[in-house]
């Protein structure tokens, strides 16, 4: 059962995708390790961090290509379940610290004991296991998606409406993990991880594998994702998002069908928010500001909605645009991106991947048709020497 | 009413529900016997459409009663339930899911179990296929299964979305004019489709068409102002003065 689906994910272009990302995780850590610095093709660790980080981006990017490439959600919110998943994460790289702290304290993270408390809030405990932390990365966003699209889709609040609301949603987490006393590290966040796994998290081999999980992750999800759309269900889905009452007649579930797409997407999103948070060093509220959720958005329309390796590539062709354009002109960068997004709707409403797609599926029908033409003619000529000859 | 449960297949009981005011269906009563093919007409405004979205799930009634196969009761359930129970829907516009193929239309709609994980692993099985390649041929789109539902003409997407009806097996179905916007010979076809449909399942037509009413040769319920005017042949109904002055007269 899970193989047929496994099978069925996987097309063409998947499985270049796939082929793509495996041979990264394996080729750039190399390139970084295996190399000295003076080496033409040496890679520099900023820039594995850095490449990690467009991986995890692109991981996010692929989350919300499936409720709103598939589902029609538009969700404003994403960068939410990302933060939550960073969180996690933080949480159990906080524990690690250990009695390494400016503090020295052997149990509570420096900015507890800033505060003055005298011990661990509960919701701390179990975070210094890997396991518990890995799980609560995947369960909190989950959990969290479940909950509020239980009553958004139950509700059947749709369109705009549900976008604003994503947005007010990942606006009060913001508000509240700004507070100190929710016990997240307020204004500063979570930072000056030392370990992973008992790894130190600025050593060259660990940010190597770091990179190497993000691209696993992300090629792993993609295999999963195109195995859901391209399933019955994935029919479901799109037929919902085109034609929502018309699905309901037909005896579906819509409710449940897209609280189970945009539970899977807000996981997916919170594990690409754990692999951002060792590789860029910290976690503070400011990742879930609206802006950011609108971003991924952005990355989505430029590569390709609905296409699954177009948020892919839009997610790094973006990212990578931002840091080459944030080094030369930083006040500028705003402005870039929103005309970014106004020249992309205008001119490619499907996005990089979507209008490649498109251009090669009609060239490829214009060749079928030629060919069939020049058959049918060759047959046409055949049967007149045919005639001809029985004359 | 207590004790004495109605065994007919669909059963409206003093059906009334206006919106701002307005009332769409006033004390509407009507009963649909198993295997009955059933014409409605009316004026605009009569009630027609709500009527369906009663039965349907999609509005609720502010008062009567609407029972389904004898006890069961539609009023207290939603669109999805109610569609599997047995009761399929056609809309007046056509409505096909047009970034599908006409073959993955059909697989949607047909009758299987409807549930996340159940389509999540879904596959199709021989007897699916073959279910899905005697609905096409049925419904004269063998030719056109691999296109997009988008491509297909007016008559043909009407003609999906009736063989998207079969493959949801209901027990009732309401169809909301079908040959609106149809050829003559589609009409004329889509009459003899219904007609073999309404053997082995009951079929409620709305349609404003009386030639096509008349080619149905069925008993015809009027509609006027949210009731029932009048009831019988389509001789009787048409003949009778209220039915003459309220809608065919105008």
């Amino acid at each position: 059962m899970i193989t047929s689906f496994l099978i069925k994910s996987l097309d063409r272009t998947i499985v270049v995708a796939v082929a793509i990302l495996l041979a990264l995780a394996v080729i750039v850590p190399a390139l970084n390790l295996l190399t000295a610095p003076e080496h033409l093709l040496h890679v520099p660790t900023y820039l594995v961090s850095l490449f990690g980080k467009y991986l995890t981006y692109a991981l996010l990017a692929l989350a919300l290509d499936l409720v709103w490439g598939f589902c029609g959600i538009l969700s404003l919110g994403h960068a939410a379940f990302f933060a939550l998943g960073g969180y996690a994460m933080g949480m159990y790289l906080m524990r690690q610290i250990g009695a390494r702290g400016s503090y020295g304290n052997p149990l509570l993270p420096d900015f507890m004991v800033f505060l003055d408390w005298k011990e661990l809030p509960w919701f701390w405990y179990g975070f210094d296991m890997f396991w518990f932390a890995a799980l609560m990365v995947v369960l909190v966003p989950g959990l969290l998606a479940f909950v509020f699209g239980w009553f958004a889709f139950r509700s059947r609040v749709n369109g705009v409406y549900l976008s604003i609301i994503t947005q007010a949603m990942t606006y009060a987490l913001l508000l509240a993990f700004f507070r100190n006393d929710m016990g997240f590290g307020g204004n500063n966040g979570l930072t000056d991880f030392k370990d992973i796994l008992g790894f130190n998290v600025q050593a060259d081999g660990t940010r190597a594998a770091l990179f190497a999980a993000s691209a696993l992750a992300l090629a792993g999800s993609l295999v999963v994702t195109s195995g859901i759309v391209r399933s019955k269900f994935g029919k479901v889905l799109v037929a919902l998002r085109d034609a929502e009452s018309r699905t309901r007649f037909l005896g579906y579930r819509v409710e449940h069908m897209k609280l189970f797409a945009f539970t899977v997407s807000a996981m997916m999103a919170g594990v690409a928010g754990a692999l951002y948070v060792p590789q860029v060093g910290i976690i503070n509220p400011g990742e879930f500001a609206p802006a950011n959720s609108i971003e991924v958005v952005i990355w989505t329309a430029v590569g390709g909605r609905g296409t699954l390796i177009g948020p892919i590539v839009g997610a790094i062709l973006v990212n990578g645009g931002k840091s080459i354009f944030t080094a030369a002109f930083p006040e500028f960068w705003l402005f870039a991106l929103g005309g970014l997004f106004v020249l992309v709707t205008l001119f490619l409403p499907k996005g990089v991947v979507g209008t490649a797609q498109n251009y090669l599926a009609t060239r490829r029908a214009s060749h079928a048709a030629a060919r069939k033409e020049s058959e049918s003619e060759k047959s046409a000529s055949l049967a007149a020497a045919e005639t001809m000859a029985a004359e | 009413m207590t004790g004495k449960k109605p065994r007919n297949l669909l059963y409206l009981d003093g059906v009334s529900v206006s919106f701002d005011g307005f009332k769409a269906l006033n004390s509407l009563s009507f009963v649909v016997e198993p295997g009955e093919l059933r014409a409605i007409i009316g004026p605009n405004g009569a009630g027609k459409t709500t009527m369906m979205d009663i039965i349907t799930g999609k509005t609720r009634p502010d008062a009567g009663e609407v029972f389904f196969k004898g006890d069961i009761d539609l009023t207290k359930k939603d669109e999805a339930a109610i569609a599997a129970l047995g009761i399929g829907r056609k809309f007046q516009k056509p409505t096909v899911f047009e970034n599908h193929t006409v073959w993955d239309n059909l697989e949607l709609a047909l009758n299987r179990s409807r549930g996340v994980f159940a389509t999540l692993f879904y596959r199709l099985t021989g007897e699916d296929k073959s279910r899905i390649e005697e609905i096409l041929s049925t419904v004269r789109l063998t030719v056109r299964r691999d296109d997009l539902a988008a491509n297909l003409s007016h008559g043909q997407k009407q003609w999906l979305e009736i063989g998207m009806l079969l493959a949801q097996e209901p027990e009732l179905l309401l169809v909301d004019e079908p040959v609106a916007g149809m050829t003559d010979a589609e009409t004329a076809e889509t009459a003899i489709l219904l007609k073999e449909i309404a053997k082995t399942r009951s079929v409620v037509v709305v349609e404003h068409d009386m030639g096509f009413i008349r080619d149905l040769g069925v008993k015809v319920t009027c509609l006027a102002e949210g009731s029932v005017l009048a009831e019988g042949s389509i001789d009787f109904v048409s003949n009778d003065p209220k039915v003459i002055e309220n809608y065919l007269g105008r």
